[in-house]
This record gives C-alpha cells, structure tokens and sequence, in this order.
C-alpha cells in the first residue's frame, strides 16, 4: 500500500508538469479559467443590468460609452456576453456530465456482460448513425426548449462516444492478471468494476469529457442560432448570434463578439483536451 | 471468405437500419401529451385532434402502430408531412438537390485544401508551416461555422459582391446560376471541415513514413516527390477514405446550419422548419433517410478498403 501511494504521489507533479509543458496548454488553461470567472462573477463585474433597456442607446457602436455597443433595445452587450456564457457554459459543462455518467455506464455494462455486448453495441452504432446536430434538433424539437432539455438532448447524442470508449477500454482492462487475481480473491463484480475497472479508464474518459464540453457549446450555440434551442429570452452566445442576425449590415458587432467568446471557450477547452491526452498518455504524445 | 465477410457486414448493416427506425420511431414518442395536440398547437380543437390521430394511426395501440411503421418504410414510405400534404419522402426528394451538391463541394473543398497539407505537413514535421497547418486546422474547428458563414457573407457577398449573398437563385434559375449560389457556403462548410481530414491526413502520413519500404524506396534512390505521392500516400489512403466517411456526419450538421445562414431551400432548411411547424414526420422521416445514409456509406468505405489495400484480408 505504501509503495502504491507513494508512486501515485509521485505521479502528481509529474503530470501537472507534463500538461502545462507545452505553452499552448498553458495558456488555455488560464484563458477559459478567465472565462469561467467573469462570467460566474457576472452580477460583480459586469459594467450593467443585461436587461435594462434604452431607446436612446439603440445599436450605440462598441469602444464609446458601452464597451462592447449596445443591442437593438439598447441592452449593454457586454453585460449580455457575460451573463450568456454563464448559461453556455452550463450546458457545456451539464452535457459533459451526465453523456459521461449515462454513456460510462452503459459501456461499463456492454465491455463487462458478454451477454449485452451484442445488443448494446448496435444500439450504440445505431445512436451514432445520426448526425449530432439532427438529433439534437429532433430531440429538443420533442422535449421542447429548456436550458435542461437542451441539456438532455445533447447528452442523449453524445453518450454513445463515452459508452464506446468506455465498452473497449473495459474489453481489454477486464483480461488484464490483476483483476483476475481480484476475482480469484473472492471479489464481487460490483467491486471490481469500482475499483479496478472504473478506476483504469478514468484517464481516456477525462479527455473524452473534454471534447464535449467544447462540442455542447458549440451544439448549443448552433440550436439557439437555428431557433430551436433554448427559449429565446434567456440569452446564449447562440440566442445572441441569432437576434444580432436581422442587424448585420449595420451592427455587425452585434454577432462578431459572441462569436469570438464562443470560438475562444471551445478553442481553450480543445487545447487543453490534446494536452490532457498527451499528460495522461504519453505514448499518444509522439504523434505532436 | 470475403463472401462471408461481405454477407456478415450487411447482415449488421440491416440490424442497424432496424434499430435506426426503432430509435426515430421511440424519438416522436417521447413527446411529453398528445403528440396530436402538439401538432396543431393551441387553438386547435379536440375534435380535430382526434380526427389527426386518426389519421396518423395514433389511435390505435403501440405495438401495432410500431408494425405499421417498420412495414411501411420497407416499402418506402416514410409517412406524410402534414404541413405540404405530401408523402414525407417525395417532400424531402424536392430538397435534396441543393443538400447533396453542398455536401458534395464542400467534401471536395475540404478535400482540396487539407490532403496537400496534410501530406506537405507529415513531410516537414515540426517545422513552421506544420506548427501553424496545426493551429489553424484547430482554430477553424473551434469556430462555430454558422459565425464564419454570416461573417463571410455579409463581408465577401453582400459588401464586395464576389459571391451570391443567399438563395438558391429563385425558380427559373438554370443549374449553373444554382451551383454558384452553393460556392460561398460550399467554401465555408470545407474549411470547417478541412480541419478533421487535415489532422487524419497528417498523422496517417507520418506513420507510412516512418515505414520499412519508405526507407528502401529512398535507398533505391528514388525520388522524394514520388517516394511521398507513390509510396507513402497510397498507404496513407485508407484512414483518409476512413476519415472521410466520419465527415459525412460532420458535413449533414453542417449543411443543417449553412442553409440556414445562406437560405438555402434544402434539407436542412426542410427539418429546422418542420420543427418550427411541428411537422414530426418530416423529422422522423430526414433522421431515417440520414442515418440510413450514413450506415451504407460507412459500409461501402469499409468494402473499399479490401479493393484499396490487398493486405487487409478478413
């Protein structure tokens, strides 16, 4: 026991060593958790009330007396990215849970059951036969359009990626001598898929979960411009790209900055996945 | 063997397709009430409610509504839009013009832009060019591609005038005047979706150079040009098909959304307005058609390989 802990302790530094080796990670990694703070701190430092409206400050360029302009109501756009991301970043995040959750159970159940493999795996290969944004569509369209439902939605579509990572991760960890010798032990499956299992693909899952995080948001971002996401009143860097639409030609800030806070979010969290799977797996490294 | 293999393929490929309509079938019934009701929206009243679910078969129990519905889409029938009055597949054969052509340039595009790359890049590792053909496949995948197409748009096409705005240039336009409308779009969906080919192209390059007979071929004395395009790209042909049959998803949702920005009257314009309209058999029906797609063209790619690389054997 002493020697297993002491190798993990070991592992630590080495890790954290590994992911922030490379710049770009590093700076993604201060880049989103920027992002995470102001919009969680969104009612401290936003310049305004994101409702409050003002004829008189109607489509007002960006870099005058609001930062960023002011939408068609005369709303403080900064103010309005701030408190959108809170609610983009939520879906991102709330996908990337529960597609976790939900998909590392079932592939859990299909590596570990001979039985269910058959089954599941089609059902699987059948959920990743439609387009992501299709589904979604179809999904939300049903459920109808709430900030949970989209969340619903977009992990129903992306569980079956973390079910196949989970099923062919357990295939070949479950073969391996020491979860042999737990059996032999006299421990129960639960046990096993606890504590051995589950414990050995956490890495491939981390990273999985990363991707989706950046995925969600940029799905969430497309049913809200498509008009079939969240209820329109709440804003999203999605909702925010839509409304801005009608106003192109003359305000085309009204677009171009959550634009960028989208692209920015989702470009950080993809660098920090590629650095997550090169700290955790350095055989994958040699491929950068 | 291979008459086994190829039999057992298709044999999963129609466990699929089944499980496909299975899942497009559960998928409208998930709604929370009458999907009836909902149809119609508020004003409607219960007895025209009825008289829908009447006419849908929703009246009747679920398991023979389920034998319904597997039975008439083997025979083609994907049911009947109730916003057109028309049979759900003629419905989305009128639309698919313009869909299939963005996904086919686009492809192309795509293609184009990130094979020479992708290779040029394997080539020279780690060098400037490479770092940056990195960076950029990165970027381009990160920003949501409905942005770039409005941004492009309204810079490219609406203030300098080199590209049509929007449309599909209206009901008497020839095909050419129609091709051109897809250029814009076609061009934004491909460098979106140049990013995932790029990286493929690029690690599979790598791997072919590293190989045994790419050293013997340079030791013999051949020439690098045709040691990389004869040798290693042969090689690294079969993740690229690979890749670009992963693309075909990524080219749907893509061109779901392009349309949108560029008013494009297909697919994709078809399945976000029969949400707006509540037309659940057009849903139902674009989500069987697409998936279908998707399972025979991962299956024809997945053949290919044996005619691409005799080394595969199963």
């Amino acid at each position: 026991m002493a020697a297993a802990a002491s190798s993990v302790a070991a592992q630590e530094p080495g890790f954290l060593k590994l992911l922030l080796a490379r710049r770009s990670v590093l700076v993604a990694l201060i880049v989103f958790v920027a992002v995470v703070a102001v919009c969680v701190l969104a009612p401290l430092v936003a310049p305004a009330d994101p409702m409050k409206m003002s004829v008189r400050a109607r489509l007002s360029p960006p870099f005058g007396a609001y930062l960023l302009g002011a939408d068609p109501f005369g709303r403080d756009v900064a103010s309005r990215l701030l408190y959108a991301g809170r609610v983009s970043l939520v879906i991102g995040a709330g996908v990337a849970l529960l597609s976790t959750v939900v998909g590392v159970m079932i592939g859990l159940l299909a590596g570990f059951y001979r039985r269910l493999d058959g089954p599941l795996s089609r059902l699987i290969d059948a959920m990743m036969a439609f387009p992501d944004i299709l589904l979604s569509i179809a999904l939300v369209s049903i459920l109808g359009g709430s900030m949970v439902n989209v969340i619903i939605a977009l992990s129903i579509v992306y569980a079956p990626r973390f079910a196949r990572i989970g099923r062919a991760s357990t295939l070949v960890i479950r073969e391996l001598p020491f979860v042999e010798a737990a059996r032999a032990l006299g421990s129960s499956t639960r046990y096993i898929i606890a504590n051995h299992i589950l414990r050995n693909i956490v890495s491939p899952i981390i990273v999985q979960a990363t991707f989706i995080f950046a995925y969600a948001m940029l799905a969430e971002a497309g049913l809200s411009f498509l008009g079939v996401g969240v209820d329109p009143s709440t804003p999203t860097w999605g909702t925010m790209i839509n409304e801005g639409r009608q106003y192109i030609d003359q305000a085309a800030f009204l677009i171009f900055f959550p634009g960028i806070a989208i692209s920015v979010s989702v470009l950080s969290l993809q660098l920090i996945g590629d650095g997550l799977r090169d700290a955790l797996d350095p055989r994958l490294a040699r491929e950068l | 063997m291979l008459a086994r293999y190829v039999l057992r393929r298709l044999v999963g490929m129609v466990i699929v397709v089944f499980l496909v309509l299975t899942i497009a079938f559960v998928i409208v019934r998930l709604a929370p009430g009458d999907p009836a009701a909902l149809m119609l929206g508020p004003e409607a009243t219960a007895a025209d409610a009825a008289a829908l679910r009447a006419r849908l078969g929703l009246d009747r129990p679920i398991p023979i509504q389920y034998l319904t519905f597997i039975g008439n889409a083997l025979t083609g029938d994907l049911g009947t839009s109730i916003f057109f009055n028309q049979p759900v597949t003629r419905v989305l054969a009128d639309r698919a013009e313009p869909t299939v052509f963005l996904a086919l340039f686009s492809l192309l595009f795509a293609l184009l832009i990130a094979t020479p790359i992708g290779i040029y890049a394997a080539y020279r590792r780690g060098s400037f060019l490479d770092q940056s053909a990195i960076s950029i496949a990165m970027l381009a995948a990160s920003v949501p591609s409905f942005w770039t197409g409005l941004m492009v748009q309204r810079y490219l096409a609406t203030e300098l005038g080199w590209f049509p705005a929007s449309g599909y240039g209206g009901p008497d336009a020839d095909f050419l005047e129609r091709m051109a409308h897809l250029m814009l779009p076609s061009l934004v969906l491909g460098v979106v979706n140049s990013a995932l080919i790029l990286r493929f192209t690029r690690a599979s390059m790598l791997d072919v150079l590293g190989e045994d007979y790419v050293r013997t071929a340079r030791s013999k004395g051949m020439g690098e040009l045709r040691v990389v395009l004869r040798h290693a790209l042969k090689n690294a042909a079969i993740p690229i098909i690979t890749v670009v049959g992963l693309t075909f998803a990524l080219l749907v949702s893509g061109a779901v959304v392009t349309e949108r920005v560029f008013n494009i009257p297909g697919m994709g314009n078809l399945v976000v307005n029969a949400v707006l309209r509540r037309d659940y058999p057009v849903i139902q029906g674009t989500l069987i058609v697409v998936a279908t797609l998707y399972v025979v063209i991962n299956l024809v790619i997945d053949l290919l390989y044996l005619v691409v690389d005799k080394r595969v054997k199963y």
